[in-house]
């Protein structure tokens, strides 16, 4: 057993880092390069097209490898974004500080919550978190302090400058999504990551190996609050007005679940080609409205029933493409 | 005051008929098969658009107008049953298993396929299938009290449902195979059973009380095509607060529930279903298992 070699990469993932590393580098420097005019459309795009990843990227986490499939991960999306205002608006702080601020906040409210929602199991936790991001929404639809029913506006970005403010929230659109690939992957490549793998394939036996579950699902619970409170706080820094309605959409949520089925769930990769393809959809077919979420809906039903493992995981299991490796291979 | 608190227990109480009929159906499939029917609200509304679709073609047969929503009605229910059959047999059973993902996201996407359908095919505006005055009709009660005729109905009606369900599950053969193979797929199947029809019989019978539970909220009230999550809501609510695995639990937690909320309406109309969100999760807490359960898991 000595002279067991662990291998952790593969072929692919070297260059594959590289070539991310290279993209982001020249994505950051866009601002100084686009041209005039569109190149503020783009930003537009992408920070909108960063906040569903995020979002997906997250609740990819909790289902696909916490094996929490949560209706209500909206709770802390609208939460993040109020919280992101509040604190911006009446707290005199600035609000792109107020971005991770937001997302801590979603994060520090996911503990007490988790304490209902883990109540249920399975399909009844489902539903038992969409009950309680109901809640939420009722609750700010009923402070006049943010506007109520109707929302409010981010006041606190006036007397910025329109390019300055476009700029800055693009990187730290940028920021946030490299941040939370990173999150992610070096998660589930510790020890921790490797526990909660050994929790989804079977909780029984990893909690006779020691590791504590509950635990293990808190922290997986809390991590997903934040990233999706910081998808809200970001989107609606972007959106710069906010409303219960908005905020609190059980279409975050749909849309999150959409992403990954159709990209694969239970992989980095995934949320990554589902929000590729969620956005191309977006920009195709968004005119035609109900009929556009009618397919959606449809398309969701297909993979799920014929391409359990999503597109990326067709892909692997017939390429054996895998771009962010998590797995530990033993060669003897 | 001693009135007006008779007055809300008496409209809770009522409410908690309908919403005991939306949760019949959804306490059903989870308990045969632990599936959880996220489109369930979806179904109700689905069902009394079929109601409303339904009602201007038999406009032209010219029967007296207070019979066309109960005639509607009884010709909804075998297709009901027949859908249900059909989407549990060919759709539903291929996703069920360990795995709770499955069933979920398909549930889940019918849900948006039927309430776009059904906003293309009727677009947003509330509609509600005419009942000839029925829906404002009430009894006078001795002491200045008045019900409506329609509201005590559907709780009849709730009742009737649920007692009927309870005696199928307890003591019929079709009750013991929903008992067999909730309790152990594997073994059911080794003594002949075959679970996939099982399933498929079970959800039939659910989609006949969604069905019913439809056309009774077209009938009270009005539907849209997006009321369906909320509706969904309730069912589940009142699934959990009577506890998993007893039918008369459920009808029990709908009452709790209903009373709750016009509680809640009475106090503000901004925070009825607050409240009624609230007091579940309070369940939640102080006792999980529901308040009255018959089996867990």
């Amino acid at each position: 057993m000595g002279n067991v070699q662990v291998i952790r990469s593969n072929p692919a993932s070297r260059p594959a880092l590289a070539a991310a590393a290279l993209l982001v580098l020249i994505a950051a420097t866009l601002p100084f390069w686009a041209p005039e005019g569109s190149g503020s459309s783009w930003m537009r795009d992408f920070v909108e097209i960063a906040c569903y990843f995020i979002f997906a990227m997250m609740w990819n986490l909790l289902a696909g490898y916490g094996g929490m499939v949560s209706i209500g991960q909206q709770a802390f999306f609208g939460f993040g974004g109020y919280l992101m205002l509040v604190l911006a608006n009446f707290g005199g702080v600035n609000p792109f500080l107020a971005v991770p601020l937001g997302a801590i906040a979603a994060a520090a409210i996911a503990v007490p919550v988790s304490y209902i929602a883990f109540r249920l199991q399975g399909g009844y936790f489902a539903i038992g978190t969409w009950v309680i991001a109901e809640v939420f929404r009722l609750s700010f639809a009923n402070l006049s302090a943010v506007g109520g029913g109707s929302g409010t506006s981010l006041t606190a970005l006036r007397g910025i400058d329109k390019a300055t403010r476009e700029n800055t929230t693009y990187w730290l659109a940028l920021a946030c999504v490299v941040a939370a690939i990173a999150l992610v992957y070096l998660f589930l490549r510790s020890k921790r990551g490797l526990a909660l793998l050994a929790i989804r394939d079977n909780e029984t036996a990893a909690e006779s190996q020691g590791i504590d579950v509950r635990s293990m699902k808190l922290a997986v619970y809390v991590v997903a609050a934040f990233g999706a409170g910081l998808a809200g706080a970001l989107y609606f820094l972007g959106n710069l007005r906010i409303s219960p309605d908005a905020a609190f959409s059980v279409n975050w949520t749909a849309f999150a679940i959409f992403m990954v089925v159709i990209g694969g769930i239970g992989r980095i990769e995934g949320p990554i080609v589902g929000a590729l393809i969620f956005f191309l959809l977006n920009k195709l077919f968004a005119d035609y409205g109900t009929w556009y979420l009618l397919g959606l809906g449809l398309l969701a039903i297909v993979v799920t029933i014929f391409f359990k493992q999503g597109l990326w995981g067709w892909a692997q299991s017939r390429w054996g493409w895998s771009l962010f490796p998590t797995q530990r291979t033993l060669k003897p | 005051m001693f009135e007006t608190a008779l007055q809300v227990l008496l409209q809770g109480l009522l409410l908690g008929g309908l919403y005991c009929l939306f949760a019949l159906g959804q306490s059903l499939m989870f308990g045969v098969m632990r599936l959880t029917n996220t489109a369930q609200g979806d179904f109700i509304v689905l069902g009394a658009f079929a109601a409303i679709a339904g009602l201007s073609a038999l406009g032209a047969l010219g029967l007296p107008d207070a019979l066309l929503p109960w005639l509607a009605g009884l010709l909804l229910l075998p297709l009901a049953f027949g859908f249900g059959y059909a989407l549990q047999r060919w759709v539903l059973n291929g996703t069920l298993g360990k795995d709770p993902l499955p069933s979920l996201v398909v549930t889940f996407g019918l849900a948006i396929v039927i309430q776009n359908l059904l906003l293309e095919l009727f677009s947003a505006d509330p509609r509600s299938i005419e009942t000839a005055g029925l829906n404002t009709r009430s009894l006078a009660l001795p002491s200045g009290f008045a019900v409506g005729v329609l509201p005590l109905l559907i709780l009849g009606l709730a009742v009737a449902a649920t007692a009927a369900l309870q005696w199928l599950f307890n003591r019929t053969q079709l009750g013991r195979a929903f008992r067999a193979v909730s309790d152990d797929k594997e073994i059911a199947e080794l003594m002949g059973l075959n679970s996939n029809r099982v399933y498929a019989l079970a959800t039939a019978i659910a989609f006949v009380l969604i069905a019913l539970a439809g056309v009774l909220q077209g009938m009270r009230t009005t539907v849209s095509p997006s009321d369906g999550p909320l509706l969904l809501l309730f069912a589940f609510e009142a699934v959990i607060i009577g506890g998993m695995g007893s039918f008369w639990g459920t009808l029990l937690g709908a009452m709790l529930l209903g009373v709750t909320q016009q509680i809640g309406f009475r106090i503000d109309p901004g925070w009825g279903i607050w409240v009624g969100h609230i007091v579940f999760l309070l369940v939640l807490v102080l006792r999980p298992q529901g308040l009255f359960p018959k089996t867990r898991g």
